[in-house]
């Protein structure tokens, strides 16, 4: 079984995903486990990427979609009427798969949520600022340069600064979606080091194209195909002694 | 011939062509701004341009031309800008993309072909007759606003489209509601293009004759407008006079061409503004 000494922090059952009448996501059922780190795999549009933003409900914004099913965040369901879709997404922060930066100074970038959220305390935004981008290992490289424009930092250090943008306000799980795919291979190590730091304080979930990427940061990994989710169980398990046999052509490269 | 040189040969017609069509079009630019300018230097005094006309137009200067033309382009941006850009920024951050917004949006874009002169006409029926505005700089001002709305609407709409989606969802990812999530995040990287647009429109409704004639614009006037319920002078309709409904046309050819340079120039004065606000607003940015 899946990493279940820890409790389940965000719960889909039986999740439906509609783009108009096309069905993008079949019946799918994960369970993702408090500081854990969740990989969700599987070849180009089997809808991993729709399953990871169902989860903020960032699908909101496209119109014409529709979601069937159960999706729990702590026990509550996030599509429930009296849910407030602006906290939600405080609360599940996302990394997306290009680096988004603002084009606003590194400081700004990350006191922005938080001064969207009504702080004003100059010294508490400043105490949250050095925190995040500590938090992101990014400090000790941008220190000296917290006003520069935030486009003048390579793709990796973006990427790490938008890692610290969510964690500025204070999230319970942390989305990331394909984090790595615009970004070189010294800057994804950097990356997946801090996504194995940030595991002990938030619940992880990550969508990869990227097989190995899983098998080092994750704890549990589910693979998908076709909208539908064909197996889901601990990482290691996953990759040693797959249970069924698309999941095992998939991960020793068959297809994909 | 060799394939290579055949591909060279083709690329140096082509290139050639295009620089004719790029030089005609700057040559007939050239000879129409060097016969105003050559023709209409002479008329620009200081009394020409802060003096009432004398005598029957033909002496004297064209002030309250210039003063009413201002102000009836500043009631005109006063309607088109905040209702332009307001529906701009709702037809392309809230309005559900569905046939009717597509509906509207083809109405716009036709709304800006349609001749000034139905504008025209159409604000005799509704400003200066139904809301009894009378001839006035309100009611030519208000025509104008609704001419140059789909402009702006357009421009505005254009400015939002250049703004990376990113930017919308990774604000709304940290929590930021909708209409934070559009001012901080769209806007201040839209408006300096929603600006420049929106001078554009107002720069070529500074310019239009046929949208005041029958709503508020005077042959002549002893007085300068008080009030937005008075008539008024402007330069176009100014201009329009002395070139063809004069008593002594020829007389006063170089005061029409004076008029001609001060309209000419009062447009480009706009449309530099429109660059120098765009350039300041980028600038802020970095």
């Amino acid at each position: 079984m899946t990493s279940a000494e820890n409790a389940v922090k965000v719960r889909t059952r039986n999740l439906d995903f509609y783009y108009g009448t096309a069905r993008a996501l079949k019946n799918v059922s994960i369970d993702c486990f408090d500081r854990k780190v969740t990989a969700i795999i599987g070849p180009s549009g089997c809808g991993k990427s729709t399953f990871i933003r169902t989860l903020n409900r960032m699908n909101d914004v496209i119109a014409g979609t529709r979601v069937e099913g159960e999706i729990l965040l702590g026990g509550q369901n996030i599509n429930a009427p009296e849910v407030d879709v602006v906290e939600l997404r405080r609360r599940v922060g996302m990394v997306f798969q290009k680096p988004n930066p603002f084009p606003k100074s590194i400081y700004d970038n990350i006191a922005y949520g938080l001064r969207i959220n009504g702080m004003k305390d100059k010294r508490k935004i400043e105490e949250t600022v050095e925190k995040s981008l500590r938090g992101a290992a990014l400090w000790d490289e941008v220190k000296d340069r917290l006003d520069d424009n935030a486009f003048a930092l390579s793709g990796g250090q973006q990427q790490r600064l938008c890692i610290a943008r969510s964690l500025a306000v204070e999230p319970e799980v942390i989305l990331f979606d394909e984090p790595c795919s615009a970004i070189d291979p010294i800057a994804t190590a950097k990356v997946e080091d801090l996504i194995e730091h940030l595991k002990s304080r938030y619940t992880v979930v990550i969508v990869t194209h990227n097989m190995q990427q899983a098998a080092r940061v994750s704890d549990d990994t589910a693979f998908m195909m076709l909208g539908e989710l064909v197996e889901f169980d601990r990482t290691e398990k996953i990759f040693t002694n797959p249970a069924n046999k698309l999941t095992e052509d998939y991960i020793t490269g068959r297809f994909g | 011939m060799k394939p290579a040189a055949r591909k060279k040969i083709v690329q140096a017609l082509g290139f050639l062509a295009l620089r004719l069509a790029m030089g005609l079009v700057l040559a007939v630019l050239a000879l129409f701004l060097y016969d105003i300018i050559s023709k209409g230097h002479g008329a620009i005094t200081w009394e020409f341009l802060t003096k009432a006309p004398r005598k029957g137009m033909t002496e004297g200067g064209i002030f309250p031309a210039i003063f009413g033309t201002f102000l009836v382009t500043a009631i005109t941006a006063l309607l088109a800008v905040p209702l332009g850009m307001s529906a701009a920024i709702y037809l392309h951050e809230y309005a559900r993309q569905t046939r009717l917004t597509r509906f509207i949006r083809l109405s716009i874009r036709n709304l800006s072909g349609v001749p000034s002169i139905v504008y025209g006409l159409f604000g005799v029926i509704l400003f200066v007759n139904v809301m009894r505005f009378g001839t006035s700089v309100l009611s030519a001002g208000l025509t104008l606003g609704l001419m140059t709305l789909p402009w702006t609407i357009t421009a505005s709409e254009e400015a939002l489209k250049t703004v990376p989606n990113s930017y919308r969802e990774g604000a709304l990812a940290l929590g930021a509601t909708k209409w934070q999530m559009i001012r901080t995040s769209v806007l201040p990287y839209a408006v300096p293009g929603m600006l420049t647009g929106t001078v554009l429109g107002l720069a070529r409704a500074a310019g239009e004759t046929a949208p005041i004639l029958f709503t508020g614009a005077a042959f002549f006037l002893p007085f300068l407008p008080k009030s937005p319920s008075d008539q008024f002078m402007a330069l176009p309709y100014h201009l329009y006079i002395m070139a063809t409904q004069h008593h002594a046309v020829l007389q006063v050819r170089p005061l029409a061409y004076g008029t001609a340079l001060v309209l000419i120039a009062l447009v480009l004065g706009l449309n530099l503004t429109a660059v120098i606000i765009r350039y300041r607003l980028r600038r802020k940015q970095r």
